[in-house]
């Protein structure tokens, strides 16, 4: 069975809504400035990407307005974008035909910020009734569920970075059972104080003051990444039921793979090439038949090095165009590779490589073809995704144009 | 991935941390004896709060040999999942031969939700900063931010390098990260799957957020007896923690080595309500086609289960709703069931509840038992099911149903059976 795409809802750093965000992707316009959210002043990283020009009261009943965080009002708006974008009208398919499969990093964590704040100035009796799930990692699968009278299979995957790409996995498991249509990929948000604190722990945030030198995956000058917020919500149909329908397909859903790094000291190689391998395997491709890598781009030297290793192992040295548009948006968490996904599949309906910004020297040793500064335009059939989760966590994804991957 | 019909998932190794019983002979030892764990809160001063019962663990990570750096890295559930991943693997006699083969799927529905609030009063300075402080913060923070940090403790405890994930999917995340991990078996993506889940979240935040839509009990006076599913009188769930670890395996991988078998993942379903992100319809519709969807999975018959562990949480929404789904997917052949609901000795320990539970489940079939539900003196009316009230029931137990269900309109049903 042939699981497509047939619709896609964006909310990214540098473009609210899919073709905001692809005029500036292949632009090369990025999205990444001063945090407006909080005063930074006080913290050593002071650069995020935040959505811009993103009203909730614009795109959220009012009713729902109180028991929802930020990120799940970007999800739910990602999601009614994504199936308008797909012409469906989830009213007129079966109610337990519908599912929903979402990634999530740390939950809707302003929401929990403020209600900690409550309980410990205030006291108990000052906690929202809406606490109990509004901040929970399930809720931005349950919330779109409910909206959308989806009433079918539901999943939560919690990878950090990954699992945008493992969510979607997941979902292309429920259509391969038979499921008529899934909502899945990821949306996040922990632009507040106490989502800074605990971001800023992982000692990989990048300090610098200056949008465009912050964050430089495989550049000699990586010195960590720039957080963001938003990521996509996409829909996934089985074809013939795609195709009964009329639907226009962004691509398939081709191949996957996903592993875990070894434990430390254990002298074993990192997990990505093996995910890589599978992903393009599982497609029933070769590598020589991938026309495009859309890295992770951890824009730290180490875990850089690792990512290049893998790309250079599987497709040979500057073997396959390498690009990580997240330079513009910087890392969104379970949202990343959500959106670049998007991204793929953009590439392909368009036939143009969007670009790395702000590249000026690369790593030396890294023999990658690494698209810079401007976008490559080039017949895009077949696209690999990678993405690494905090910890250890790889996954891949294939997705092609509608031709391949059957 | 490879053809899914003909491999099978079975249990080959549990690990159980519960509130009364550390491991999974003393826990199996509770439920039988139908005792109760639930007791007066003590992990903090719970005076404000309208709930002040819980069902703690009397878990020490130092006592169970983690060392001081594994004691600061992972928060409370993380060390007891870990701890119940060393017991599971011990009993299973499994031994890792190809990393790659073998995954991990670790469920859990707030996360380190008890670290992070620690951390919060530290660094705001008890609530007063706004702008909280992070050169107060211990460098774990980030860890305690994204819960995926279990599975990454899980996998480093047992050299796994096959796929990994956090399921959080609220109080089916127990049943869910089974299902899920049998999924990957299944498919090929994996021979072996350290699997379950674990949650601790006896933390002021949890008790406040519960206390504000009265799902837990005020029983404050009595506490062994504040757990009451199915009982006329009951008012609310008695929050609780712990954790139960699998090690799952494909039939023929176990077999080859000579594994005991506890039983067969055979059927797994799950659904969602898309109701309300806290409500229940009465009809139990959706944990109905859970059920019926489950069994369809296991190609069982619904008059072939023999025991129904029941979400059973002991909030009259919940005791009612899972009722009319149980009538409503098995027909008459429900009333000849036995239902029960652990949660009334150990709690509900959120997340982790749901493997707990399936951990229950596989000792019902291994030991030929069905735990009762404690507690349960005058039914509710409208729930004539046979609860199995106060003391266990020997019985010869081949198909067991379990289900759960949770905030966010999650409903999912597991169905375990004896392998031949």
């Amino acid at each position: 069975m042939t699981t497509v795409v047939t619709g896609v809802g964006v909310a990214a750093p540098n473009g609210l809504g899919r073709d905001a965000f692809w005029a500036a992707t292949v632009a090369g316009v990025g999205g990444i400035g001063p945090i407006s959210r909080f005063d930074p002043s006080g913290y050593p990283a002071q650069l995020a990407g935040e959505v811009p020009g993103y009203e909730a009261a614009d795109h959220i009943p009012s009713r729902l307005m109180a028991q929802t965080d930020h990120m799940t009002r970007l999800s739910l708006t990602a999601a009614q974008w994504a199936l308008a974008d797909a012409s469906v009208d989830p009213s007129a398919l079966p109610e337990f035909g519908m599912g929903v499969v979402t990634a999530s990093a740390s939950g809707g964590f302003e929401f929990g910020h403020r209600e900690l704040e409550k309980l410990w100035s205030k006291g108990s009796e000052h906690v929202s009734a809406y606490q109990s799930f509004a901040w929970f990692y399930a809720v931005n699968t349950g919330q779109i569920s409910i909206r959308h009278g989806m009433r079918g299979p539901t999943g939560v995957l919690v990878t950090e970075q990954a699992g945008g790409l493992d969510a979607v996995a997941q979902a292309r498991r429920q259509v391969r059972k038979g499921v008529q249509l899934v909502m899945t990929g990821g949306v996040d948000a922990s632009l507040c104080p106490w989502g800074w604190t605990a971001q800023l722990a992982n000692g990989l945030l990048s300090t610098g003051r200056d949008p465009a030198t912050a964050y430089l995956p495989f550049d000699a000058n990586a010195s960590g990444y720039v957080p963001g917020e938003g990521g996509a919500i996409l829909v996934l149909e089985d074809e013939h039921a795609a195709a009964r329908r009329g639907a226009a397909v962004y691509g398939v859903i081709a191949g996957y793979g996903a592993t875990f790094d070894p434990r430390p000291g254990s002298g074993r190689p990192p997990g990505l090439r093996r995910a890589a391998e599978m992903a393009v395997s599982d497609a029933g491709l070769t590598p020589a038949d991938i026309d495009v890598v859309f890295a992770d781009g951890a824009g730290v030297a180490e875990l850089d090095r690792v990512e290049a290793e893998a790309i250079t192992a599987v497709f040979g040295p500057r073997g396959v165009p390498v690009t990580a548009p997240k330079t513009m948006t910087g890392r969104l968490y379970s949202g990343g590779a959500a959106l670049d996904l998007v991204s793929a599949l953009l590439s392909i309906r368009h036939c143009v490589i969007p670009p790395t910004t702000n590249i000026r020297q690369p790593a030396e040793g890294l023999h990658l073809d690494l698209v810079r500064d401007v976008a490559r335009e080039t017949p895009v059939r077949a696209a690999l995704v990678l993405a690494r989760g905090y910890g250890g966590f790889n996954a891949a994804m294939v997705v092609t144009d509608e031709r391949n991957g059957r | 991935m490879t053809s899914t019909s003909d491999r099978r998932v079975v249990i080959t190794g549990i690990g159980v941390i519960a509130p009364g019983g550390l491991g999974t002979k003393a826990f199996w030892e509770l439920l039988t004896a139908g005792r109760t764990a639930t007791r007066t809160l003590s992990f903090f001063d719970a005076t404000p709060f309208r709930s002040r019962v819980a069902a703690e663990a009397d878990f020490d990570p130092v006592a169970e040999g983690l060392s001081p750096q594994e004691v600061r890295r992972m928060d409370r559930a993380a060390q007891m999942a870990v701890v119940c991943t060393r017991e599971a693997l011990a009993d299973s006699g499994f031994e890792v031969a190809d990393p790659t083969r073998v995954g991990v799927s670790v469920g859990t529905a707030v996360g380190a939700t008890m670290s992070l609030e620690e951390e919060y009063v530290v660094v705001s300075d008890g609530g007063r900063k706004w702008l909280t402080d992070h050169r107060y913060a211990t460098p774990h923070l980030y860890d305690y931010l994204v819960p995926s940090s279990f599975a990454r403790e899980v996998a480093w405890s047992v050299g796994a390098e096959g796929p990994a994930t956090v399921v959080s999917t609220g109080c089916t995340s127990g049943l869910d990260s089974v299902g899920h991990a049998r999924e990957l078996i299944r498919e090929g993506s994996a021979d072996v799957m350290i699997a379950g889940a674990t949650d601790a979240p006896i933390s002021p935040i949890t008790v406040a957020c519960f206390d504000a839509i009265k799902a837990t009990t005020a029983r404050n006076d009595d506490p062994t007896h504040a757990s009451r599913p199915f009982d006329n009188s009951r008012d609310g769930f008695v929050l609780g923690e712990g954790s139960a670890m699998f090690v799952l395996e494909e039939l023929e991988h176990a077999r080859r080595r000579g594994a005991q078998i506890y039983a067969e993942l055979v059927g797994f379903a799950s659904r969602s309500n898309a109701f309300h992100m806290t409500g229940l319809r009465p009809d139990g519709r959706e944990m109905a086609e859970a059920i019926r969807v489950a069994l369809a999975d296991a190609r069982l018959p619904g008059d072939a289960v023999d025991y129904i562990n029941a979400h059973g949480s002991g909030t009259k929404q919940n005791d009612r709703h899972e009722t009319a789904a149980f009538k409503r997917s098995l027909g008459d052949h429900a009333y000849r069931t036995p239902v029960s609901s652990i949660k009334s000795m150990i709690g509900h320990s959120l997340g982790a509840i749901g493997s707990i539970e399936i951990a229950a489940s596989a000792l019902a079939i291994k030991h030929g038992a069905v735990p009762p539900t404690a507690n349960l003196h005058e039914r509710d009316p409208e729930c004539d099911l046979d609860y199995v009230p106060l003391t266990a029931r020997e019985q010869q137990t081949d198909v067991v149903l379990s289900v759960g269900s949770g905030f966010g309109g999650f409903q999912s049903a597991m169905l375990l059976a004896r392998v031949a």
